[in-house]
């Protein structure tokens, strides 16, 4: 086991600029996950750190080997790939040997280390098989039985889930995080599902266009985004937003839009008054939107129902504010129809300011 | 207290369907067949038979001729031509077969690979098997030509700069240039079987190349990365992975190619006519010499239904093949 270093790596394609100086600290047993959306360089990355890709600019370690120009077989990594790579004319057995076999171990000690593995992920029945005859669910834990019987410093995970349906996801997403409690190999994992990200990092990374957009535990990001982008990629249903412009009037600062007038709550007038007449972006989670009571008028404001989406454990309501749209996630008690207006309640504690033109926050 | 009334319901109209003879699958699949069938039959089935009926007949350009039974096969078996047919065919096809199947995947192996021009490279690998075959062996026959070809001309340039480098020691050679570089390419039994050979493995391997570029594109690249971060070499990782997943298109392949080759007949007529003294014929160029060069209709039908056992032989046993490899 071993921490990896990424120090300030750059990849160029011939005129495309992937990763633009991508640097991360991950410490020895933890589980980083890198989540984006599509060409947002996270896979990338995670295949400099790797060797399948060369590294343009900058430095990777791992323990405190540079590995920038080790082949891949010289690094101790193993990779899960999403379409699970498995050598399709060989049984599990020999899919799960074959690293091995390459490292010239034993007989003995290769059956041992596949049985071992096979016991972990509870494929002992099937080691016979080839892979074409097992289902995507088990096909992956092969996957996974091939990284874990070489017991690498470093396992690397490439959107191994997104070829699973749904339920199966889940499943899988449990086991993989059982595995890390179990074995506690460093580990770095590529996806673009957030729900993935925020259930199995230890540390999630946020990326786009090729920049880290910020680094934290799963809940650092959920309530403290650094800015816009994080703010509305984290979470699901998604951040609202809503255009608004500050005003301070008698030393209470306001948001204040044709459609809301909120006032904006005492740990953020300081720094909100710095931008006293300038736009900025207004931002609160549909849990945070509760439905008023009538105690603080100063939070209120007054939204069309468009749908209301019955969930049994809550209730996600379609609203049109102004010219804009939210979605409030409300009660299950709470009775409302389409087309009703109804008055809703900012939670001071919970809301969020970015500045409009550097969308980073407040 | 329970209603038991009963009412006449009016019967629900049940339009009857109408008669589209294509949504049948019998009548389809015959519609589908058809083209197919009467083409294979005219063109296939219909020569053959007559190739059987008349190799056990006598006869003749000119005379109809009567049944013979085996006659004209048991007489192959005392023609040393025929025994020299098989040994050529066998050796022709064999040796051709290794050569374009290990420089067609030599060259498959390099095309999968990225590199500037690449699209142009596949295309221009193609050039041999687009040009007609006859036109591309006319050429290859001039290069051969003993006293006018390039070839010739090369091997005496070369001779000459190595005479020239010795002459700088003081060294005089034994024969001179222009009598070394006189290859009777053709006329030599020996050289013109290699001739041939040259010229159908350089007009064989482009089908290699590109089959089994189609091959190893379907093998998705994730597997060499896989295997290489297992610690696979690349020479292990050729071994271990892409061979074994190549395999299946390698063995039509070569199927293919043998039932080519065992029938060759336009490089071989083209280049030497079967010659020198029968050295280079094979079943397809001698069948023809015979049924058509002599006359001997029933004789050359002979030939080339010999030709038929073998072959049948050789695809059975690749097909056999084939189908363990594909259902492993």
């Amino acid at each position: 086991m071993a921490n990896v270093s990424i120090r300030k790596i750059h990849k160029h394609y011939a005129d495309f600029h992937a990763v633009k100086g991508v640097s991360l600290e991950i410490k020895d047993k933890e589980f980083v996950v890198l989540v984006g959306p599509s060409g947002c360089g996270k896979t990338t990355t995670l295949r400099m750190v790797a060797g399948l890709e060369s590294i343009t600019e900058g430095d990777i370690l791992i323990g405190n080997t540079v590995v920038n120009n080790l082949p891949p077989m010289d690094r101790d990594i193993a990779m899960v790939f999403q379409n699970y790579a498995l050598y399709p004319h060989m049984s599990v057995f020999d899919n799960m040997a074959f690293g091995l076999k390459m490292r010239k171990f034993d007989k003995a000690e290769i059956k041992k280390r596949v049985d071992n593995a096979a016991d972990i992920l509870g494929i002992t029945d099937h080691l016979t098989r080839k892979p074409r005859m097992l289902s995507g669910g088990q096909r992956q834990r092969v996957a996974l039985g091939r990284a874990i019987v070489r017991n690498p410093q470093v396992f690397l995970f490439d959107e191994p889930l997104s070829n699973l349906d749904a339920k199966l996801r889940v499943q899988m997403r449990v086991e993989i995080k059982k595995l890390h409690q179990r074995l506690s190999t460093t580990s770095i994992y590529v996806t673009h599902d957030q729900i993935e990200a925020m259930t199995l990092g230890d540390r999630v990374v946020v990326m786009k266009d090729g920049l880290i957009q910020q680094v934290g535990e799963p809940l650092e990001l959920y309530n403290t985004p650094a800015n816009k982008y994080v703010a509305g990629f984290i979470g699901s249903p998604a951040m609202n937003f809503a255009n608004v412009t500050i005003k301070t009037e008698n030393g209470a600062v306001w948001a204040e839009s044709p459609a809301m007038r909120i006032r904006a709550p005492e740990r953020l007038a300081a720094r909100l008054a710095a931008h006293d007449g300038k736009p900025a972006v207004i931002g609160i989670r549909p849990e945070d939107l509760l439905m008023a009571n009538g105690t603080s008028p100063e939070l209120t404001f007054t939204a069309g129902v468009e749908v209301a989406e019955q969930l049994g454990s809550e209730i996600l309501l379609d609203l049109k504010v102004g010219t804009g749209a939210m979605v409030a996630s409300v009660e299950p008690t709470v009775r409302v129809k389409p087309g009703e207006a109804i008055q809703l309640t900012m939670n001071p504690e919970r809301m969020h300011f970015f500045d409009a033109k550097t969308e980073a926050a407040i | 207290m329970v209603a038991t009334a009963v009412q006449t319901v009016p019967a629900p109209h049940t339009p009857e369907p109408r008669w589209r003879p294509l949504e049948n699958e019998g009548w389809l699949a015959l519609v589908l067949l058809l083209p197919t069938l009467v083409l294979l039959g005219l063109f296939i089935a219909y020569p053959f038979v007559r190739g059987i009926l008349l190799s056990v007949s006598s006869s003749r350009v000119g005379v109809p001729g009567e049944w013979v039974g085996f006659a004209n096969f048991t007489r192959l078996l005392s023609d040393p031509i025929f025994y020299m047919v098989v040994r050529n065919t066998v050796w022709y096809t064999f040796i051709t077969t290794i050569f374009k199947l290990a420089l067609g995947l030599w060259l498959a192996l390099l095309l999968n690979r990225n590199f500037r021009f690449k699209a142009f490279t596949r295309a221009f690998i193609l050039l041999p098997f687009i040009i007609p075959t006859v036109l591309s062996t006319f050429a290859w026959k001039w290069m051969f030509d003993p006293t006018f070809s390039v070839l010739n001309w090369f091997i005496m340039k070369m001779c000459q700069w190595k005479v020239s480098f010795f002459g700088l020691f003081g060294i005089e050679p034994a024969t001179s240039c222009v009598v070394q570089a006189q290859f009777n390419w053709l006329g030599d039994a020996d050289l013109a079987m290699w001739a041939i050979i040259i010229v159908n493995i350089w007009r064989g391997v482009p089908f290699f190349a590109i089959s089994l570029l189609a091959g190893l594109q379907t093998i998705s690249p994730d597997l060499a990365e896989a295997a290489a971060i297992d610690g696979a070499k690349p020479l292990q990782r050729f071994w271990y992975i892409t061979w074994p997943l190549l395999l299946p298109v390698t063995m039509v392949v070569v199927l293919f190619s043998v039932i080519q080759t065992f029938a060759d007949f336009q490089i071989v007529y083209v280049m030497t006519g079967g010659g020198p003294a029968n050295a280079t014929h094979l079943f397809a160029t001698y069948a023809y010499q015979m049924g058509v060069g002599t006359g001997l209709l029933s004789q050359g039908a002979a030939i080339s239904l010999a030709m038929f056992p073998i072959l049948f032989g050789i695809v059975i046993v690749q097909l056999l093949y084939i189908r363990r490899v594909e259902t492993r």
